[in-house]
């Protein structure tokens, strides 16, 4: 008998396929058939409870036996929540890419919609959804997964408008000289063009997803208080009570949930992009995935794909080759075209105008001491996210480089840092809080903790991937001229990791800033813990139903990130590409 | 004659500057395709070739004048064309076979049509058994067969190819060049006419019924003649290297007319001469000590054919170094032949120390940026500039790109002369104090 191969990895797959040819074969079938069971007794379930009446307040029971239901509800609404993120930034992504002139304002749109914190949309989100769907749950369902949409989609979209264009010139004229439809091109030219980035990007949203799930499933707006029933709301609903137990279960259930999701659903998904890196040679290290092997060798999937999945792509081929070709090549711009981009844009103007006359009316109305709060919050918020990332990078920079200059180390650490980052900072919030309770610090200096918990990592594991990219040949020569110590750190270390450490720094800013808004202000025991700052004052806001403020907040925080971005980072990205770029 | 295929008339390229500049890509251009053909379009690097090819090819709009295609305007019409690229331009993540029919999809034919006709082509190209293949599997040459056979599967009218050949090595080059003459002679490509873009002159002599030299800033015609000699053709055969001697000639003096061999009156367009701004090569000051050292062997002269081969590099990557030094008053070129100057041998003799200071006596003579940097330098009080002011002069002249590319050399002659030195924090040049000779020689980037 054949040993085995790749001890390494774990494979179900590899041993099943020791045992006699006849049942191999059918075991993914069987496999399959039970799941597809599964995700439809799970949709029926969850029809029954979307299209219900409205129950204002579900009683969240603190069971370990509800959590496999809980967890199922906020895997679906991520997983809508995605749904609808890919849909968005495939469309918004395309159009950038192909109209220079939506181009124009479509991209710095983005980057302004990317700063603004998402959860101040809460309120407005909620209010706007439950009016639209009177007296049914569905309304607060699609709350709250828009709201998760709306922290899910812009990195994709930016993600996906970028790969567009940097399709390579002679790809795109390929394209063009033998005249690809329209369809043709995005199938097989742009959507596999994108698709890694478009594939790292998705695991990035779903993993920031779990972030605002947390804080979406269960909050108090002005006299109303809205819940739904999912692993946030159990976790909330536990911390609230202080009830340690609950809360481990809690935790313990979405690592379980975060493991499961990346074996059976991220690791297959790369396993398969890996066809789509645009290389000149194989590369030796391909990511591997047993689930996808079972996908591969499940003959109901085979038979799918042959009987249904390619007579339909072929006749999509066909409808949409044949119009497109034998319509003769014309200038592209159709003078309806052009007019109906200008009425767009005209109304669009228009709204946005509108909006901001508005806008302008509340601010306006804003009285001395408010003013007067948010600049204190701003500060606050302010020095406690710069404290935040001046720590977290402080520890990251030597653990990241050790990480990241030794393999052996690399092997045992990169996975655990990797589950201790994908759960969810505002899921260990409240665990963090029962201590700092208990040993005794305040909220003004926790919450700087609790910005920690969530933003380290984007630092950690830039700093890994830059010292691991530091060439050999590099580390050589210090050790060759007896370079070590400060001066190997100062001459090599720290302007090789520089560029990865500004990528790192940018998005953990941006999120520790939006981290604020759940980490300053906190119901815990029936009793509400609150401190200075921009986060506590949107938070308390939407509390207690003051739009004024919350307006004003969010737009002042949305106006720090960006004017951080522009007058720090921006300059450190320029800095970084200009002098520290390790270049052959 | 034939009709022709296609017909450019008085096609040209240019952008428009904010500040109403025009920077003119392709001069004003009459070019036909004629059936039965093999046509070069060769010139330098950055000459606007590759833009022409798209022009004619329909991929991209000639800013005025119009191309036909079979006596119709190409707009409003679905050439049949197939395109090679130097990149390949092949999709990875399709198999061989995959990227091969891909074509005859946008055609809306139907599968089984198309694998046969795809399985053919690679056929044809010699690429069978490789169909299930990835690109990124397969070497150079054969991924450029793919994209042969990925041009031909649509049985083109027109071929065009992109310098199809420039990415291979040598060798494999040479064996796709001969495959590709074959099935051209046997008429087994389904095709009327070659089209081919190329630096290589050599190349261009091997292959060509027909060739088009075209000179620079902007692209224009300068010389278009029909090749005679009879397929396969021999390098060693006199009348082959008296071709190359003269598209040399051509290439490197646009002044000159020259006679074609065979010919007794010149046949190229008279070049109008135009007060420009001086645009420098594109050579670094190590090419060009270099080079003043080869001549310095070899008696003070050599020919531009010679030089080329005896060094391996293509015309392309010698001829700026060639101008440069004639640029520097180094060396004169005449009749495609080097001649080093005085000054030449004086900066090959010289020692590291002197022959900056050669350089730079040169450079401020003859170079026409750095005279101006270093007098706008000196006459500012504090003795420094931003780099965007000569970015600003130079925009007036020259496209986006090209700019780049001159400021980059500007930079490195500059520096190197020690005529001023650059900040990168700030992005600004500063009067540099030329160092004295006893010192140590500073960081010098040759």
């Amino acid at each position: 008998m054949k040993k085995p191969q790749g001890l390494g990895a774990f494979s179900p797959y590899r041993l099943w396929s020791l045992l006699p040819r006849f049942e191999v074969s059918y075991l993914p079938d069987l496999l399959m058939f039970a799941s597809g069971l599964a995700i439809f007794y799970g949709l029926l379930v969850v029809g029954r409870s979307w299209f219900g009446p409205f129950t204002p307040q579900v009683e969240i029971s603190r069971s370990p036996l509800a959590l496999p239901v809980y967890a199922g509800y906020s895997l679906l609404r991520i997983s809508v929540a995605y749904l609808l993120s890919l849909i968005f930034t495939l469309v918004y992504g395309y159009i950038a890419a192909d109209n220079p002139r939506a181009e124009k304002f479509m991209v710095p749109l983005l980057d302004v919609l990317q700063s603004i914190p998402v959860l101040s949309f809460l309120p407005g989100v909620m209010l706007a959804m439950v009016a639209l769907f009177p007296g049914r749950q569905l309304g607060v369902e699609l709350g709250a997964i828009l709201l998760i949409f709306t922290g899910q989609v812009w990195n994709m979209a930016f993600s996906f408008y970028a790969s567009l264009k940097s399709i390579p010139r002679e790809m795109r004229e390929t394209a063009r000289i033998y005249r690809f439809s329209w369809w043709l091109r995005f199938t097989e030219m742009e959507l596999p063009f994108a698709a890694i980035g478009l594939v790292w990007n998705s695991m990035m949203s779903v993993a920031g997803g779990w972030f605002f799930l947390m804080a979406c499933e269960m909050f108090v707006l002005g006299s109303r208080d809205f819940r739904l029933p999912g692993l946030g709301s159990y976790l909330q609903t536990a911390a609230s009570e202080g009830d340690t137990r609950s809360i481990l279960w809690g935790v313990a259930t979405m690592i379980a949930v975060i493991v499961l999701l990346d074996q059976f659903v991220w690791r297959p998904v790369i396993a398969w992009a890996e066809k789509f890196k645009v290389e000149q040679v194989e590369s030796t290290n391909v990511p591997r995935s047993w689930v996808l092997e079972m996908f591969e060798h499940s003959r109901a999937l085979a038979r799918i794909k042959s009987k249904a999945v390619r007579p339909l792509r072929e006749r999509l081929l066909m409808y949409f080759s044949r119009r497109h070709f034998e319509a003769a090549v014309t200038d592209e711009s159709k003078p309806w075209r052009l007019w109906a981009a200008r009425i767009i844009a005209l109304i669009a103007l228009g709204l946005i105008a509108y909006a901001i006359a508005r806008v302008a009316m509340i601010l306006v109305g804003l009285q001395r001491p408010e003013l007067q709060e948010l600049g204190q919050g701003l500060v606050a918020t302010f020095l406690r996210v710069t404290v935040a990332l001046l720590i977290g990078a402080a520890w990251t920079i030597p653990a990241g480089v050790a990480i990241g200059f030794s393999p052996k180390l690399a092997r045992i650490a990169q996975p655990l840092a990797q589950i201790a980052a994908s759960v969810p900072a505002t899921a260990l919030f409240p665990v963090v809080l029962l201590l700092l309770i208990k040993i005794g610090g305040g909220l003004g200096l926790g919450s700087i903790v609790l910005l920690l918990l969530g933003t380290q990592w984007y630092i950690l594991f830039n700093v890994i991937a830059g010292a691991m990219a530091i060439p050999t040949d590099l580390k050589e020569c210090c050790s060759v001229f007896g370079i070590g110590g400060w001066e190997r750190w100062k001459k090599l270390i720290l302007p090789g990791i520089f560029p990865y450490l500004v990528t790192g720094m940018v998005t953990a800013s941006g999120g520790a800033w939006n981290a604020s808004i759940v980490a300053e202000y906190f119901h815990f025991k029936g009793q509400i813990y609150t401190t200075t700052g921009l986060g506590a004052i949107i938070s308390k806001a939407t509390d207690s139903g003051n739009f004024h403020e919350l307006l004003a907040a969010t737009i002042l925080m949305a106006a720090a990130v960006v004017t951080v971005n522009r007058l720090l980072w921006r300059r450190m990205y320029r800095l970084a590409e200009s002098r520290f770029r390790l270049e052959t | 004659m034939n009709e022709a295929i296609i017909q450019a008339r008085g096609v040209e390229k240019f952008y428009l500057q904010p500040e109403g500049n025009r920077i003119q890509v392709v001069a004003p251009t009459d070019l036909s395709i004629e059936p039965g053909k093999i046509i070069a379009l060769l010139g330098p690097s950055g000459c606007g070739k590759s833009t022409l090819l798209r022009i004619l090819s329909g991929l991209s709009r000639p800013s005025s004048g119009e191309v036909l295609w079979h006596s119709k305007p190409l707009d409003g019409q679905t050439p049949n064309v197939g395109i090679v690229f130097q990149s390949f331009a092949l999709f990875p993540w399709l198999t061989v076979l995959e990227n091969v029919e891909a074509p005859l999809e946008a055609r809306g034919i139907a599968a089984v049509e198309r694998r046969k006709r795809a399985l053919k082509t690679l056929d044809t190209v010699g690429l069978d058994g490789f169909e299930t293949a990835y690109p990124k599997e397969l070497s150079g040459g054969m991924k450029q067969r793919v994209g042969f056979a990925r041009a031909l599967v649509v049985e083109p009218e027109v071929l065009f190819m992109d310098e199809p050949f420039s990415a291979l090595d040598v060798l494999t080059a040479e064996n796709l060049r001969n495959e590709l003459l074959e099935l051209w002679i046997s008429k087994k490509m389904p095709t009327s006419a070659i089209f081919i873009v190329t630096h290589n002159i050599e190349e261009a002599v091997l292959l060509a019924d027909r060739i088009i030299v075209l000179g620079r800033n902007p692209a224009r015609i300068r010389s278009d003649f029909e090749v005679r000699l009879p397929h396969y053709r021999d390098r060693k055969d006199p009348r082959f290297a008296e071709l190359v001697d003269y598209i040399y000639k051509v290439m490197t003096q646009p002044e000159v007319e020259h006679a074609l061999p065979g010919t007794p009156a010149p046949l190229g367009l008279a070049s109008r001469t135009r007060q420009k701004y001086q645009m420098l090569p594109h050579a670094r000051v190590g090419g060009v000590a270099g080079l003043m050292e080869l001549l310095q062997d070899r008696d003070g002269r050599e020919d531009l054919s010679q030089l080329s081969e005896n060094l391996g590099m293509d015309v392309e990557d010698l001829l700026p170094i060639v101008e440069a030094s004639v640029l520097l008053g180094f060396a004169t070129l005449t009749e495609g032949e080097v001649k080093i100057t005085l000054e030449g041998i004086a900066f090959a003799d010289a020692d590291i120390q002197t022959r900056k200071v050669l350089f730079r006596e040169a450079a401020v003579k003859h170079v026409m940026i750095l005279q101006q940097i270093a007098s706008i330098l000196k006459a500012k009080t504090d003795h420094s500039i931003p780099e965007e002011f000569f970015h600003d002069i130079l925009d007036e002249h020259f496209s986006q790109d090209e700019v780049q590319r001159q400021l980059e050399t500007a930079m490195n002659w500059g520096r190197y002369a020690e005529i001023f030195d650059y900040d990168s924090e700030t992005g600004r040049l500063i009067l540099a104090e030329p160092s004295p000779e006893a010192q140590p020689a500073t960081v010098a980037k040759p």
